[in-house]
């Protein structure tokens, strides 16, 4: 089978250490055109090396890193993107739309500053001195500054900590519009659902590698397991007696149980419990998949150095 | 078989020279908005220089005339010139790579150079209205300035801030957030003390009168010195240290940067 993709930024065998610490063991990634990538890992994984070496803070010690084609550290191809980092304190004298302004000012043709606002959903904050934004509120502006120059990729780190629900869901929508837009976007986010929601593929990172690529439900697929919760007279060690049962605990009078086979784990409950009540059957979501996945890539991460000692 | 095909630079995105000016225009613009105002960095960059030389260049050399307050002048003028540089470039510089700012900075298409030059000349503005404020108060101890000098004095303050800026660049990238500004202090007031500013040379033990052209601020004093009309000896050698001082820790401080980040 032969695919053709379109890749704009690249990282191809990219490794990078500081010292005796491998932050980057030969990662690889490629994001293309209009899509959004989920790149999910726990802290530590290499997620904003991988990063910062897409945006030319770093450079790497092997491998190949590209940015629309070129290194990431010519000013061309950072022109054709925008960053949203975890943290930088911006100017707190200067309002929000100077600051707007001044980051527009850097691209060749950026967005009306009007659009922006709409877009970030920020339009009556023009005004205001950064410092006296609320903290989601700073966030929101962050998120105008990386769009602002009409940008063909987006680097978003960690864009919705400290945003109120509200915020967040109008965050997510404006992201859609801009993919409508044929942006294209590189998401890292401790919020499992946030990528559930947004995500086109995701990328699971752990010790400085790709362990897992591929869609949302592929990534679910990789672990079968379901969870069911009821309320039920049947005793816990019964129900951990039974064949196909993972995992049984209590969390107050609700019994959860976590099993492969929920269809037969369900039928042995309602056998053994006539009264059984607030039975609720729920496939894993997106977290259990990642704990799964990093966990298998901890062990085996822990034999290979077993081996090579 | 997976194929990948690099994007190349097929839409080249080519900014035209007029909007690549204007983006170190608007970075320059920014830096002096913030700063002047932020009351914590304006005030004590005009009110120390202002208020020593009200009571010592003004008020408490009353007797021995205008001559004294206009060899203050020139020597608190060097002392307020110094503190914009050293503070407004090192402070700042240390406290944004703290926090961030200079890495996103860094992340996006801002011209080369700009963060830096945007800072220079908010320092060199904050020198011009040092000098302007010293010279408003100078009119007090009836110190008559030609129009030229009060020009040549405000000349030296506005380009002699540059080697403190690059002093204070090179302390801000060794120093992260708030451990830079008591290295400033510590740099900023014995230098002033140790090359006259505070009180003339001659009254200084022999040793630290002789060491004393070691210091950036006292070549800077000779040419203020000159400015104001008390000071005959040529200029260069004073002109050329101060230069050679300021390329020096250019060269060190963006190094660094480019290094540590």
């Amino acid at each position: 089978m032969s695919l053709t993709t379109t890749s704009i930024a690249r990282l191809d065998g990219a490794i990078k250490t500081y010292g005796r610490l491998t932050a980057l063991d030969g990662a690889n990634l490629q994001i293309g055109r209009g899509e959004l990538l989920a790149l999910l890992g726990p802290n530590g994984a290499g997620k904003t090396t991988a990063i910062a070496l897409l945006l030319g803070l770093i450079r790497a010690d092997a491998g190949t890193v590209e940015l629309f084609g070129r290194d990431p550290q010519q000013i061309e191809a950072r022109r054709r993107i925008g960053v949203m980092l975890q943290n930088a304190v911006l100017p707190p004298t200067l309002r929000v739309g100077e600051l707007l302004r001044l980051t527009a000012s850097y691209y060749p043709s950026p967005r009306p500053l009007a659009e922006t606002a709409e877009l970030a959903g920020i339009g009556e904050l023009l005004k205001r001195p950064y410092a006296k934004l609320s903290g989601g509120q700073q966030r929101s502006v962050q998120f105008a500054l990386a769009l602002c120059g009409r940008p063909e990729l987006l680097f978003l780190d960690e864009p919705t900590v400290g945003m109120d629900i509200d915020a967040r869901q109008k965050l997510w929508s404006a992201i859609r519009r801009l993919i409508a837009e044929g942006c294209a976007v590189l998401l890292t986010t401790h919020y499992l659902e946030e990528a559930e929601v947004l995500a086109d593929r995701v990328c699971v990172m752990a010790h400085g590698r790709m362990i897992h690529e591929g869609t949302v439900d592929e990534l679910r697929a990789r672990v079968a397991l379901k969870r069911i919760r009821c309320v039920t007279g049947t005793s816990i060690e019964k129900v951990r007696g039974w064949p196909d049962v993972a995992e049984a605990r209590l969390d107050g009078e609700r019994l959860h149980i976590t099993t492969a086979d929920a269809e037969t784990v369900v039928r042995h409950l309602l056998g053994a419990d006539a009264q059984l009540r607030e039975l609720e059957v729920q496939r894993a979501g997106l977290a259990e998949a990642f704990t799964e996945l990093t966990r298998d890539a901890d062990e085996v991460s822990a034999t290979d150095q077993r081996e090579a000692a | 078989m997976e194929t990948v095909i690099s994007v190349l630079a097929s839409e080249p995105a080519s900014m035209s020279r007029g909007r690549v000016f204007g983006a170190y225009l608007a970075e320059a613009r920014s830096e002096c908005v913030r700063y002047m105002r932020a009351p914590a960095f304006m005030l004590p960059i005009m009110l120390f220089p202002g208020l020593f030389y009200l009571v010592f260049g003004v008020l408490m050399v009353k007797s021995e005339g205008a001559d004294a307050a206009r060899y203050l002048l020139a020597s608190y003028g060097v002392f307020g010139v110094m503190s914009p540089g050293l503070f407004g470039f090192g402070v700042s510089l240390a406290l944004e790579r703290d926090g961030g700012l200079l890495t996103f900075k860094r992340a996006l298409p801002m011209p080369p150079g700009a963060y830096l030059l945007g800072k220079m000349l908010m320092a060199m503005c904050a020198a011009a209205v040092v000098i302007l404020l010293l010279l408003a108060l100078s009119r007090l101890a009836h110190v008559a300035l030609l129009p030229t000098q009060a020009g040549a004095l405000l000349l030296t303050g506005v380009l002699g801030v540059l080697p403190f800026c690059a002093l204070g660049m090179f302390i801000g990238t060794v120093f992260k957030g708030q451990g830079a500004p008591g290295m400033l202090q510590l740099i900023y007031l014995p230098m002033s003390f140790l090359s006259g500013l505070w009180f003339p040379l001659p009254m200084l033990p022999k040793f630290l009168q002789q060491i004393a052209p070691i210091w950036p601020s006292y070549h800077l004093d000779k040419i203020a010195m000159a400015a104001v009309g008390l000071n005959n000896e040529p200029l260069l050698p004073h002109v050329l240290v101060l230069l050679g001082f300021a390329v020096g820790f250019l060269l060190l401080a963006t190094r660094r940067l480019r290094r540590y980040g």
